[in-house]
This record gives C-alpha cells, structure tokens and sequence, in this order.
C-alpha cells in the first residue's frame, strides 16, 4: 500500500525517540559497558612497522606472566582461502580480511594485529604485550597513491596482478585493478568544446572518527555456543564474518546488538570478534575487547587518499559537451577502495553527452580503507565541482545557472549507463535559487561557494516484525543497528498504518537469534528498506486485526474497516457494532485465533537516488590562514521526511564531516610510514566552536518505490562540502585549493605564493 | 600492586571503593563502580565524553586519577536526572533530537550542566566555545546548541510553555 | 527484445568489447543464466559483484525482476554504503 498522497497523523511529526531517555541519561549500553561473569581484558599487538615480514613471534614469555590466561597469533586462525565478497558495504576478499584482523606472513601498515592477549586486568594485558618478542625484517614502505603506481615502488602482494587491463598483466603490482566507464565519444566531444577548463587535486585519508571505539564481548561456552555483544552496524554481518573466519557455524554464534556511538560506514566490517572469541575459546571466559583511540586510528581503516584529474569541455553558453576524469585511490594494505563509486558519482548530476573516467584501486602500507559515507563519491565531487566551479568562471556564468543548465533530469541516460528515474536535482536547484541564503549578497570580507552531489542509496535484505501485545501496546522489532533514530522512524511508520500515535509502538532491535537476516545499517538504507518491511508487516497486522473483528462480530471480513486504531463496521448495512480498539481485540486474540503479530522478510530494491547542493559562505583569515564557516546552508532531497528533524540531523551531521574533511582531517605520517596524529588532538575534527548554525532544507520529491515515499538521506550530505568550501575560499580570495585539507598552513603558503612572496 | 581505599559522594550518595594507584577516575567509574554512563572516547581529554563535574569544576575524568576522589562531591551523567525527573538540559535534548548515536550525549549534558551552572545566560558564542571541549561526529552541534540555548531559557523562566 | 548495457570495461572484459546486446530473457534470474552461457564468466560475475538498473532502478539482487520486450537493462558494480 501507498500512503504518499494520505493525510498522515504520525509520519512527519516529530515526536520524542523511544530510545531517548537511556541515552540521556547514560543508561543506554554500548559494547564497551557490558560485563560477563568471570571476564577477562583483551588487547591486541600491533605492528610498529609500515611494511615487514614476520620472521618469528616468540609469546612465551607473554604466556607465563602472571595473570595472563591465553595469548593467540595469525597461526591461531584458519587460513582462509581468496574469496571476493562484498563485505559489509565495499569489495573485500574473505581471506585478506582475515589477514587484516590478524597478520599472517606480513605486516602491511602500521597498526596491523599481529597477536593478542587476554589477561585478567588491561594494565597486565599492556605488560605482557611488551613481552611478546616479534622479530621482524622491515621492508620498504610505500604510501601515497601515485608513488605505490610507480613502476619501482615496494610490492605488498606478491600475487596481486592488475585486473582490467590487456593484455594480462604478468608482473605483480600494487594496482589492483583498473575500471572505466564511456559515453559517446570523447575526442569528438573536446573538438566540439569552445571552451576547456583541466584541475588536478588531491585528498588525504580521513577516518570515519566515531566518538566510540570498536569495542566487544565474546564468550564461548563449554557447549560451543558462542554469544557476543558488539557495537556494530551489522550484528548479522558479525555472525556471519565472525563464523567465517573461525571455520564455525553461523548457527553456533548470538550476536546482541549494543548500541553503537557512530559508524559512517567504518563498522560495516570486523576487527575485533573473530580475536574475542578466539580468546574467549582458549580461556574458557567471556572476554572484552575495546581498542583505545590510538588503536582505532592506526588499526581501523579510514577512507582512500587519492589524486583525481578533471577536464570539462563546454560551450559558451555552459552546455557541457565533454567530461574526463582520472582517478586513483588508495585501498589501504588489501585490494577494494570504492573506486567503482568514485567513478560513478562525480558526473552523476550532470546530462552529458560524451564522458570518459578511469579508476585505479591501489594498495599501499595504510590501514585497509573501510566505507565512510557515500564512499568515493565525496573524493570525486571535490573535484568535479571544484572544476565546474572554474567553467562557470571562465564563462562568466553564475554557477547555479551552470549547474541547472546541465542539470540531470527524468530520463537522463547517466555516463555508467543507467537512465536517472524519479530524481529531484532540479527541485534542489530550484530551493536553492529561492533560498535567502542564496539571495542574499555575500558579506564585504566573505567568499561564497557553491557544490552540489549524488548518492546511490541502497535497499537490501530487512526483516521486521510488528506483535499487539495483550494490553493492545505494539511492540515493533528489526534487525537494524539503530544509529541515528531509526527506532522512532520505524515505530511512526508502524503506528501510522495501524492509526495509532507514535507513543503507543515500542520499537526494538532484535539479535541474531530473535530476528530474520537483516543486511547493515549503511549505505543509507534502514528508513528505506527496513521501514519497507515494517509498514508492510504492521499492513498484516491489520488486516488480521480486521478478521479479529469479523469473527467477533460474525459479519464478512470485507466488511471491515481500520482507521484511527480501531475496527469500524463498513457501512451501516454491516451492522451497528461499537468500534473496538487494539485493547480490545488483543483481550479476545486468545479466543479469536491466537498471538496478533506479523514478520515481513524482504529484499528491498529500487532505492531512491539523492541529490544534494551545498552553500557555504566563509571568511579567511590572512594573517593565519584559517577558514571560518560563516554561513551553511544544505539543500537535499530527502523523498519524504518521516521524521523531520532527524533527517535534518543526517544533513548537519554530514556537513559537519564534510567541512572537517574540506580544512582540518588528515592522517600525517612521518617517514618511517608511521601516523603521527592518532589522537584528538591532532586529527582536527570540528567542534562546536568551529561550526556556525547549519540549516537543512527538505526538499521532497516521493520516492514512489517507499510506501511514504522517502529516500536514504545519510550519505548525500557528505558529498558536496569540500567543493563547497573550496568555491567559498576561492571567491573570498581569489585563490583555487586543489589540494586538502585547506588548513592554515596551506592556504598560508597559497597566499604567500600569490602575492610572490614564496 | 596494592589498591588504594576512597572515601567520596559520587552524585550526593557516600560513596568508599578500591581502586589502583594508575587507575583513572573514569576506569574507576565504569569498571570498579559499574557506573557505565560516562565513555571512553580517546582517554587523553581530548573528546569529553567522560565529562564530569568535580566540586562543582568540569573535568575529563580520564585525565584525573581514582584516589584524587577523596573528600571531593563528584557528579557524573548518572546523578543529572531527580529520580525519574529528569533535568531540564536533558529534556531539551530530546525535544530537539540533540543526539543520534548518543554516545556523546552523556559529556554533553554534564558539560552543559556545569556550564549553566556557572553562566545562566550564555549567548550561543559562549556556548559553543563551553563546549567545544566535547566532541560529537553525528550532529554537527546545530541541534545541541538549540538545545542549549532553549534548556538556558527555561532555567531562567523565560520560556513560555 | 530487453537491451543489456554492460557500462564499464569490468564487464565487458567477458564480452569482448561488446557494450551493447540483445537478450531474450523475461527476468533477471534468466538473464544471468543466459548471459553466463553466452559470455562464460560474465553471468557469475553479475551475481557477485555487479547490480543491475532496469529502467533506471537499480537492483542488487532480484532473481524474479521482471525484464519487459523494452526495458532498458544496464549492468553496473555493486553499491555498497557507509
């Protein structure tokens, strides 16, 4: 059923989230809080080296100290044969993924596990980490993109040879593969071009930067039975990737879903259980696992540097009649950046006629990159919308007029192939251009940039449940990881279909055990897909609910209506019954048939494509180089807001991330291949001072394939912000970053090179 | 290694632990007292999400030691609410979906605490820069601050309801 | 006839060259099979690291997907999320 068009009582509102008063009140268990009996402290070694072969590891000595109880290497994991997969929301390899949770052979970057150890305090884990005795033979190290491309450069992978190319490549490299995506014809494209703008730009690795750190608790029992609890946004993808790793039956392993404290794609995959449990198994207690914030920056993987080159070909009037772009990312120690995406999305807002991208995914010593928020594409549109912003420029033209100008529409035919089917980019353009942050002038001193963005969005496999229970309460249960207050978007779709207020549906998320296969909360998916099967599952209740009625009043079931929560009589012809409410039906469900309830198993396809554009006015300080966001406004569609305040909380919050990766975030390392900043401190994210008021505008243009018409809304809002800040540098000061971050010493030396003072 | 014993008030109860020489306040916190409320975010101050508030003073309690307790009234996220009243920082953070993970929520509301204890009347300048001590990666502030601002009107009567 | 697109060198790796083709299955689940007999290797490639847009919508893994006399079919990679 529809309800696009319906009066809505509860979708839309914004009433209080049922899980609000634990989190206030410091209630709410995250991994890291819970206990088990007997437990015993986890911590894992890891690699002070870029690159180097494990000649030996020697844990003896670590094993006698006392207090230690079991101490596990790479040689205590099954060695998993090459598998591809796609592993939590990026291409992976079962096998490289179990090296990345322990090393086998080699160490890849710094950070990498090696070994690990349980013991019965942290502080004594510490100690007899100090004494396990790794000898290593440090091998040279490679790190930025273009250098691990190099023809010399270090080889991490002795049986890592390009895919993608012709002939068959034959020498191992550190270019795992090459991708490309063609329209029509791009030499005729350029020789048709009146004008041509190129750019070169350049990313570094950012991290995901959740305030909670990976943390676990794993206990394996006598019997085999294998319970953990993890901060995840995937407790089914723990299961699976858990038992996989081990060689042990899915069957065999629970896993509750904690709460978690942020994800953005970085806990779509594991580091920590299949180590847990392995401990947990040697010792015979439950074991915790939480990495401290060092381990996150230098263990977990944060998203691709890269370098991507642009060339734009248009006419004078703005038409744009041809696109280049090469691009190359870095994947971190194993093979699987999201290159394919990076070279999907930069065009992805434009009709283009004659398009031409290159991908390179390439290894180097970092830590595996993991997904963060509409991965690749925030890297692509940096540099993509910095170029357009240059075109309008040269053309004189106002860069929303150029943007609108080519524009994507219904029946776009997308340079990688698909046509764009109900989109909303133009109506984004068009809250822009009415928007007052749009009209008015730019304050004497500020700059003002433009930047607009794509996301696929996903659907994907959801299970939910809606059960009535005896006192006529709901009760609605999924599998999904809650990160952002999907628990109060689902009960409002829940309590709308069965007309009741949102107060009256509990929402809760269900473990491994309780519920059927529920794909992550990622690539903006749950009010999709898991708001799919819980609105389609509350439709079942109803409709039982209405044979409830019938039996009770004996009059057919068709005439029966539902509305406002109770049962009605059709007309007047079936009867002159008293209405009777969920309370009511739910005392005779005994004697009418049973429990009241319904599950929903789905694979949601279809998902809605957003679309996002950015205003971003700034001021910059001469003397320091620093930028300051003065005014932020982000435009989106969002299909349809369910609950409205926190789909605009998806849009600051994505901004916030943006504007950190656009002047401060970046992993530095020296030249030992080892990270410098692995702290709060010196990996800069903004805070609150840093920040001005960011308003989101919803726009919303029905996702037809939604019951409620709504879109993923996570991942567009990081996508144009760097371009956005970049366009607002560039017009306060004259002056193009192509490189990020722009933090002060950068633009300092920009500014120092402009007035030739370098 | 021998533990230290403590005598403090930890949100108005007498409180007596043991704990060890190098162990922090918050470690205390959470794994000698079962007080989980207050987080680990990076256990060198720079994240606050272990906000506490030490005779009345805002403090990372990663960066203070278990036995520095003795004597002192601490206040963590535990001891904000009355019973099942809770406070009103903490009802403006739900009113305006000030959170989404939550993990950071716990520093945030004890920092404001204090914060509105010290000043009643903040502009959103001073607010922020209160806060800037206390890291949140899903919000972006927006919604935090209005929280802030609206919990600083209430508390001084100045909302009309 | 349904028109498969393969947009991307990935695949066409197994066709080679050829962007553009004529199928005669009616669903998705068809396709795959047809494909793996006419391009060995391309059809299992589709079930494990590509989607598929009919008609613009796209879908990662939809076996009974109906394929009309004029869809329009494009194989992609697979999208994942953050």
């Amino acid at each position: 059923m529809n309800y696009i068009v319906s009066d809505l009582k509860v979708v839309g509102t914004r009433p209080v989230r049922p899980d609000g008063v634990d989190k206030v009140t410091g209630r709410a268990v995250f991994a890291a809080d819970t206990r088990g009996a007997g437990m015993l402290w986890g911590k894992i070694l890891r690699s002070p080296h870029a690159h180097a072969r494990i000649v030996s590891i020697d844990t003896s000595k670590a094993a006698a100290l006392p207090g230690v109880k079991a101490v596990v290497t790479g040689a205590d994991f099954p060695d998993i044969p090459s598998e591809e997969a796609f592993v939590g929301e990026g291409p992976m390899n079962f096998r490289d993924l179990s090296r990345n949770v322990m090393a086998r052979g080699k160490v890849l970057y710094e950070g990498h596990a090696l070994a690990a150890v349980a013991a019965s305090t942290q502080a004594i884990c510490d100690q007899a980490l100090d004494l396990i005795d790794v000898q290593y033979e440090v091998l040279p190290f490679v790190i930025e993109v273009e250098a691990a491309m190099a023809p010399d450069a270090p080889v991490l992978h002795d049986d890592l040879f390009t895919s993608g190319v012709e002939p068959k490549a034959t020498k191992a490299s550190n270019i795992a593969k090459v991708v490309t995506f063609k329209k029509g014809d791009i030499e005729a494209g350029f020789k048709d071009a009146e004008v041509i703008v190129e750019g070169r730009y350049t990313t570094e690795p950012v991290h995901q930067a959740y305030i909670e750190p990976h943390a676990c608790l794993a206990t394996y029992a006598p019997d085999g039975q294998i319970t953990i609890h993890a901060s995840s946004q995937g407790h089914f993808m723990i299961r699976a990737y858990t038992a996989k790793l081990l060689g042990i039956d899915m069957a065999n392993i629970r896993v509750n879903p904690a709460e978690i404290g942020g994800g953005f794609g970085g806990k779509t995959l594991i580091y920590l259980e299949p180590v847990a449990v392995a401990l947990s198994k040697k010792t015979g207690r439950p074991v915790k696992i939480q990495m401290t914030r060092e381990e996150v920056f230098r263990g977990s993987g944060p998203t691709s540097g890269a370098t991507v080159e642009v060339k734009i070909g248009a006419k004078k009037d703005g038409t744009i009649v041809a696109a280049q772009q090469v691009l190359k990312f870095q994947a971190g120690a194993f093979p699987g950046s999201p290159i394919n995406p990076g070279c999907m999305c930069g065009f992805a807002m434009y009709d283009l006629p004659n398009v031409d991208v290159v991908g390179y995914d390439v290894v180097s010593n970092r830590p595996k990159v993991a997904a963060y928020r509409a991965p690749g594409a925030p890297i692509t549109s940096f540099a993509v919308e910095s170029l357009m912003d240059d075109l309008a420029r040269k053309l004189e033209m106002d860069p929303l007029v150029l943007r609108q100008k080519n524009a994507a529409k219904n029946g776009t035919k997308t340079h990688y192939g698909p046509t764009h089917v109900n989109i909303g980019f133009e109506q984004v353009l068009a809250a822009v251009e009415s928007h007052p942050h749009w009209k008015t002038p730019v304050k004497p001193g500020q700059g003002r940039g433009l930047a607009t963005g794509f996301w696929f969005n996903i659907g994907g496999e959801s299970t939910a449940q809606v059960h009535v229970n005896e006192d006529g309460s709901i009760t609605a249960a999924t599998g999904s990881p809650d990160i952002g207050g999907s628990r109060a978007s689902i009960g409002m779709m829940v309590a709308e279909v069965l007309g009741v207020p949102a107060e009256r549906v509990r929402t809760v998320v269900a473990d491994t055990a309780s519920i059927g296969f529920t794909h992550v909360t990622g690539g903006s998916r749950v009010t999709f897909a898991t708001g799919m099967a819980a609105t389609q599952a509350a439709e079942k209740v109803v409709d039982e609910l209405k044979k409830r009625a019938a039996m009770i009043w004996e009059i057919p079931v068709e005439a029966v209506d539902w509305h406002e929560g109770m049962a009605f009589p059709a007309g007047s012809n079936a009867g002159a019954f008293e209405p009777l409410d969920l309370a009511a039906l739910a005392l005779k469900a005994a004697r009418t048939g049973g429990p009241i309830n319904a599950e929903v198993a789905l694979n949601a396809q279809g998902a809605g494509a957003g679309f996002g554009a950015h205003i971003c006015d700034v001021s910059v300080d001469r003397e320091t180089g620093q930028v300051t966001i003065e005014r932020y406004t982000a435009v989106q569609d969002v299909g349809k807001a369910i609950h409205p305040s926190y789909v605009e909380g998806q849009i600051q919050g994505g901004a916030a991330q943006g504007i950190g990766w656009a002047l401060n975030e970046e992993y530095i390392y020296n030249s030992k291949g080892q990270l410098e900043n692995p702290g709060f401190l010196d990996y800069r994210c903004p805070v609150a001072s840093d920040l001005p008021l960011i308003e989101a505008v919803l726009v919303e243009v029905p996702n037809p394939r939604h019951p409620f018409g709504a879109r993923g809304v996570g991942e567009v809002p990081i996508v144009p912000p760097m371009a956005a800040v970049a366009n607002a540098i560039r017009d306060a000061i004259g002056i193009r970053m192509p490189s990020l971050p722009m933090s002060p010493p950068k633009v300092r030396k920009a500014l120092d090179l402009a007035n030739g003072d370098d | 290694m021998s533990k230290h014993h403590v005598t403090t008030t930890i949100n108005g109860e007498p409180t007596e632990y043991l704990c060890e020489t190098q162990q922090t306040m918050l470690d205390t916190l959470r794994d000698v007292l079962g007080l989980t409320g207050s987080k680990e975010g990076c256990a060198s101050g720079d994240c606050g999400a272990c906000s506490i508030i030490v005779d009345g003073r805002l403090v990372c309690s990663c960066l203070m030691l278990g036995v520095e307790a003795e004597g002192k009234a601490i206040t963590t996220i535990e001891g904000i609410a009355e019973g099942d009243k809770l406070h009103p920082v903490q009802q403006k953070f739900l009113e305006h979906a000030a959170l989404q993970c939550g993990f950071c929520t716990p520093g945030f509301i004890v920092a404001t605490k204090a914060l509105l204890d010290e000043n009643p009347n903040p502009t959103e300048t001073e607010a922020r820069y209160w806060l800037a001590g206390n890291l949140c990666r899903c919000t972006g502030y927006d919604k935090i601050i209005r929280a802030v601002m609206d919990a600083a009107a209430e508390m001084r009567g100045e909302t009309v309801r | 006839m349904p028109k498969v697109v393969i947009s991307g060198n990935v695949g066409q790796r197994f066709t080679g060259g050829l962007a553009e083709f004529e199928v005669a299955a009616t669903t998705f689940r068809r396709l795959v099979l047809e494909l793996e007999q006419r391009f060995p290797g391309l059809g299992q490639q589709v079930e494990e690291g590509m989607a598929v847009a009919i008609d613009g919508e796209i879908y990662q893994d939809a076996y009974a997907a109906v394929l009309r006399p004029d869809s329009e079919i494009v194989l992609i990679p697979k999208i994942g999320g953050g």
